[in-house]
């Protein structure tokens, strides 16, 4: 399941389940379509309820940094449990996306 | 306990359906908690799985709904074993398919094979164009150590 809010500036987007082809596509087609009317300076990405991910995943989130980067924004991960985190650290992405512990943190230091 | 660790066999054919992924996901889980392995073997061996599933639908079909994807594994001697199959297009270069970020997608990160090789022991793909991809997994799920049992 994908859940998106606005908060100002930033896109936030609370994925649940497993992050597999399945919902890869749902966040995909959610996100797009929100920033291409609208581009905002934050995709924040709240794995918290997320408990699987595969390279499918990966590649919408990396799809998805590609896109705010094009339009000037910036993309960080909150949340994600160990196994997730572990999948996420491997892939590469951690070296280009920041990973946060909470949204509060991310909001504070994005619009400072 | 007694029941712990005996081999098993399972074997299931279902819809090139990107749903299917997760379901072939749990079934192989399903399997490998029956014998003692520990928690990051059981994640490892799910992305594995996710990785070569989501290719078969993907790649091997490509999208294409109204197809079978085979999946067969089994456990001997603590030891995993599975074999996903589909009837689709075939790789024309396995060892490039195999190369971390190849990817003929532009949205996918060409981790597939790379996590594969990653999370198993030994990964074997037999591809054939125009026939299909057999992709065959292994893990040592349950070591012997009859040390680590004594020292418990």
């Amino acid at each position: 399941m994908v859940i998106v809010k606005i908060k100002n500036e930033s896109l936030i987007v609370k994925i649940s389940g497993d992050l597999d082809l399945v919902i890869a596509k749902d966040f995909r087609e959610t996100v797009d379509k929100i920033l291409v009317d609208r581009p905002l300076k934050n995709l924040i990405l709240d794995l918290t309820e997320v408990n699987f991910i595969d390279s499918s995943g990966l590649g919408a989130i990396l799809g998805r940094y590609k896109l705010i980067q094009q339009q000037g924004g910036k993309m960080s991960i909150w949340g994600a449990k160990p196994s997730v985190h572990r999948i996420l650290d491997l892939s590469g992405i951690l070296k280009i996306i920041p990973v946060f512990k909470n949204e509060k943190n991310i909001i504070e230091k994005r619009e400072a | 306990m007694a029941m712990k660790n005996r081999d098993n066999y399972i074997k299931l054919e279902f819809s090139s359906l990107p749903e299917n992924v997760a379901l072939a996901r749990v079934l192989i889980a399903s399997l490998v908690v029956q014998v003692d392995t520990t928690i990051t073997d059981l994640e490892e061996v799910k992305v594995a799985v996710s990785e070569a599933v989501s290719n078969a639908i993907i790649h091997g079909y490509q999208n294409e709904p109204n197809n079978i994807v085979n999946i067969e594994a089994k456990i001997v001697a603590g030891e995993l074993e599975i074999v996903v199959e589909d009837s689709g297009i075939g790789i024309e270069d396995v060892e490039k398919a195999m190369t971390p970020t190849f990817s003929t997608h532009p949205d996918r990160m060409g981790l597939g094979f790379v996590f594969m090789k990653s999370f198993m022991d030994n990964v074997e793909v037999l591809s054939e164009i125009g026939k299909g991809t057999k992709v065959v997994l292994q893990k040592k799920l349950v070591n012997d150590g009859s040390c680590a049992r004594v020292a418990t």
